[in-house]
């Protein structure tokens, strides 16, 4: 479980234009580092290079310490953004079930995630009937069902209800003390100690290089 | 490695820009020295004038293909090395394509009708450049049609090397269709059959397109080195008003 | 019970996704059908003429009904954030990408291809032509769902969806259409089918290969 993870002279681009310039931090198990910045400034791009979905235009995102040195960066991590990942006509449980099977998770782990999120309610109906923070609530069971050592969250609260961010806090909480690691988005600050790490816009001249 | 110093788009602009005039200049001397073969060659004793058609039919579905041919390797270093220049040189070349592609098949229609008494005959080839120029509608629409400009670059790069990859086995295929068309005539393993008479105009010709391509070429690419300098600093200017 | 492997979980709920209410299977065969109903209609009903035009028109047909539901295959899950789920599975973007095309030609083209016989032979080909029609829209309509996985992962996230496939896609399908049609050909004319058929399997085979490369690298750079 204990990975951690190295950002080395990070360079992303949007279009033909540079988003994030030389950006470099490492996080370390049971750390959890907290990005923040105005909108637009990168935030989702960096997640989302983070989980192996954008070939960095410069620089090195590494791993170091896995478990499993052969697999890939993305069957490491879990990522949960903006889109819940939800087909709208499928019944709740199905996808489940679904995401089960498919990321390698455990019947234990499906039934501790249902049960700890609160989701039995929910399991009959189809996912279109349900709203934002439900739909968020059952994106974080995968956390559960199939535990990896990173999770990329990208505000992972917003849509949640007091309660809800509490359990979601109580198990991010957990996930640090395993020695999991988490970069996560977030506007709001988090009940729990994180590193905060500020993104700001590149320089003019980094812009177009 | 000269080739990475000029990958450079600014640098690129600075060292082609002088020598775009002395490219044009080439291809109108070029055109008016092969216009003046194509009038000054004797007629065909079959076709009679009508031949004269072939001069600008026969380069232009050369420039055609050739101009794919450049779509597929630029496409191909955009698509490997990621390189924005490769990205613009393939983009530029498309449209040029589809214009040579368009005369090739309207030359070779109106070639078609004293030739064979209609404007259009399915025969292997005529099918096979039409099939050439739904690529090059197909590579420019879904260009147009992705607002991401890296994106777009890389959608249009895979589609343009599967369309290479493809380009053979869609001619074997109508081959394999419609047997009943005159076979290649001027390279050929045996050596050329056309008269010598035709080949100079022809090939003169052939290097004049090949020129005007370069040349519309080059001023495509500056443009579009430019377009995205002006879209990427008006991007970063909405950023620092809306963001900040 | 061992736990379903990911590569069948996927296919199975892709499955379910296309039979799903009949959207995939209904709208396809139904529109396959119609437009075999047209052709009657537009050209005469004369038993000489149909039976002659008869094997070639179906493949149009295939060909054109086979499109149709492409435009959803990424679409659908792209839209819903769902290929950030898979790009996070053990299982490579390029296998996604075949399984996906797999379901869909499981819940379309299958059903096309078995339809395809029994429309040519109301619209007047020899009832011998039967086995043949099926193997070949079998090959042609797998190699028509991976190429037009390809067309439909190109256009992801454009805003002209459907059209645009269509334009991308076609002139890929020529060849199969070729072959397959010139295999009808050959059997109704009497000459050997071999040839076609080891063609239009070559082209299948072909679409194979490409197909999931190519998808895997349209969808990488779509899903950035």
């Amino acid at each position: 479980m204990a990975l951690s993870l190295v950002v080395d002279a990070l360079s992303l681009k949007k279009g033909y234009r540079h988003l994030i310039h030389d950006l470099s931090f490492s996080v370390a198990p049971g750390e959890c580092v907290a990005l923040t910045g105005a909108n637009g400034v990168g935030k989702t791009t960096l997640l989302r290079t983070l989980a192996g979905f954008i070939r960095p235009d410069g620089g090195h995102v590494r791993y170091a310490g896995g478990v499993d040195p052969e697999g890939s960066v993305a069957a490491q991590a879990h990522y949960l953004g903006h889109a819940e990942a939800l087909s709208p006509g499928r019944l709740a449980g199905a996808e489940l079930d679904f995401q089960r099977a498919f990321l390698g998770g455990t019947a234990a782990g499906q039934a501790e995630a249902i049960r700890r999120l609160n989701l039995s309610p929910l399991l009959e109906l189809e996912t279109r009937m349900l709203s934002a923070g439900q739909k968020r609530r059952l994106s974080c069971a995968r956390l559960i069902m199939a535990r990896r050592p990173v999770w990329l969250l990208d505000e992972p609260m917003s849509p949640l209800d007091t309660e809800h961010r509490a359990k979601l806090a109580e198990l991010m909480q957990g996930h640090l003390s395993e020695g999991g690691l988490i970069v996560c988005a977030v506007h709001d600050a988090l009940p729990f100690e994180v590193r905060e790490l500020r993104l700001t816009a590149p320089a003019m001249e980094a812009v177009y290089g | 490695m000269i080739i990475s110093w000029l990958a450079n788009p600014d640098r690129f602009s600075k060292v082609f820009a002088p020598v775009r005039p002395w490219v044009a200049g080439l291809s109108l001397i070029l055109f008016a020295w092969g216009l003046y073969l194509c009038f000054a060659s004797p007629e065909d004793y079959q076709q009679g004038d009508t031949v004269r058609i072939m001069y600008i039919h026969v380069p232009a579905a050369w420039m055609a293909l050739f101009t794919y041919l450049v779509m597929g390797v630029a496409s191909f270093f955009g698509l490997i090395f990621r390189h924005a220049l490769a990205d613009a040189a393939a983009k530029a070349a498309a449209p040029i394509g589809a214009v040579f592609t368009a005369l090739a098949l309207i030359t070779g229609s109106l070639w078609g009708k004293p030739m064979w008494g209609t404007w259009w005959e399915w025969d292997g080839r005529m099918t096979s450049v039409l099939v050439l120029f739904l690529f090059y509608i197909g590579y420019i629409a879904l260009h147009a049609s992705i607002e991401d400009e890296q994106r777009a670059a890389k959608s249009t790069a895979i589609l343009a090397l599967i369309g290479l990859i493809n380009l053979p086995i869609i001619k074997f295929s109508v081959d394999w269709w419609n047997t009943l068309h005159q076979g290649a005539s001027v390279f050929r393993p045996d050596g050329p059959t056309v008269a010598p008479a035709m080949l100079w105009p022809l090939l003169v010709m052939a290097l004049a397109y090949k020129a005007l391509f370069v040349w519309l070429w080059l001023i495509r690419i500056d443009t579009e080195i430019l377009s995205r300098k002006y879209n990427g600093l008006r991007a970063r200017l909405g950023f620092r008003e809306g963001g900040a | 019970m061992t736990p379903p492997s990911p590569s069948l979980a996927l296919l199975k709920r892709d499955l379910g996704l296309s039979l799903a209410r009949g959207g995939g299977p209904v709208l396809a065969a139904g529109f396959y059908l119609t437009l075999m109903a047209m052709v009657p209609l537009s050209l005469g009903p004369e038993a000489q003429t149909l039976s002659k035009i008869a094997p070639g028109l179906t493949w149009l047909c295939l060909a054109l009904a086979s499109l149709l539901s492409l435009e959803r295959l990424f679409e659908r899950d792209y839209e819903d954030g769902v290929f950030d789920l898979l790009r996070t599975g053990p299982l490579a973007l390029e296998w996604v990408a075949f399984l996906k095309c797999l379901a869909q030609w499981l819940g379309t083209g299958l059903i096309l291809s078995l339809m395809t016989p029994v429309v040519m032979i109301l619209l007047g080909a020899p009832v011998g032509v039967a086995g043949w029609a099926l193997v070949a829209a079998l090959i042609g309509s797998f190699s028509f769902a991976l190429i037009g996985g390809a067309g439909a992962s190109l256009t992801l996230g454009s805003r002209k969806g459907g059209v645009l496939i269509a334009l991308l896609v076609l002139p890929f399908y020529v060849p199969p259409v070729i072959f397959g049609a010139g295999l009808m050909q050959a059997f109704v004319t009497g000459a050997p089918v071999f040839q076609a058929l080891s063609l239009l399997s070559a082209y299948g085979l072909f679409a194979l290969a490409l197909g999931p490369i190519a998808m895997g690298a349209a969808l990488r750079s779509a899903l950035n």
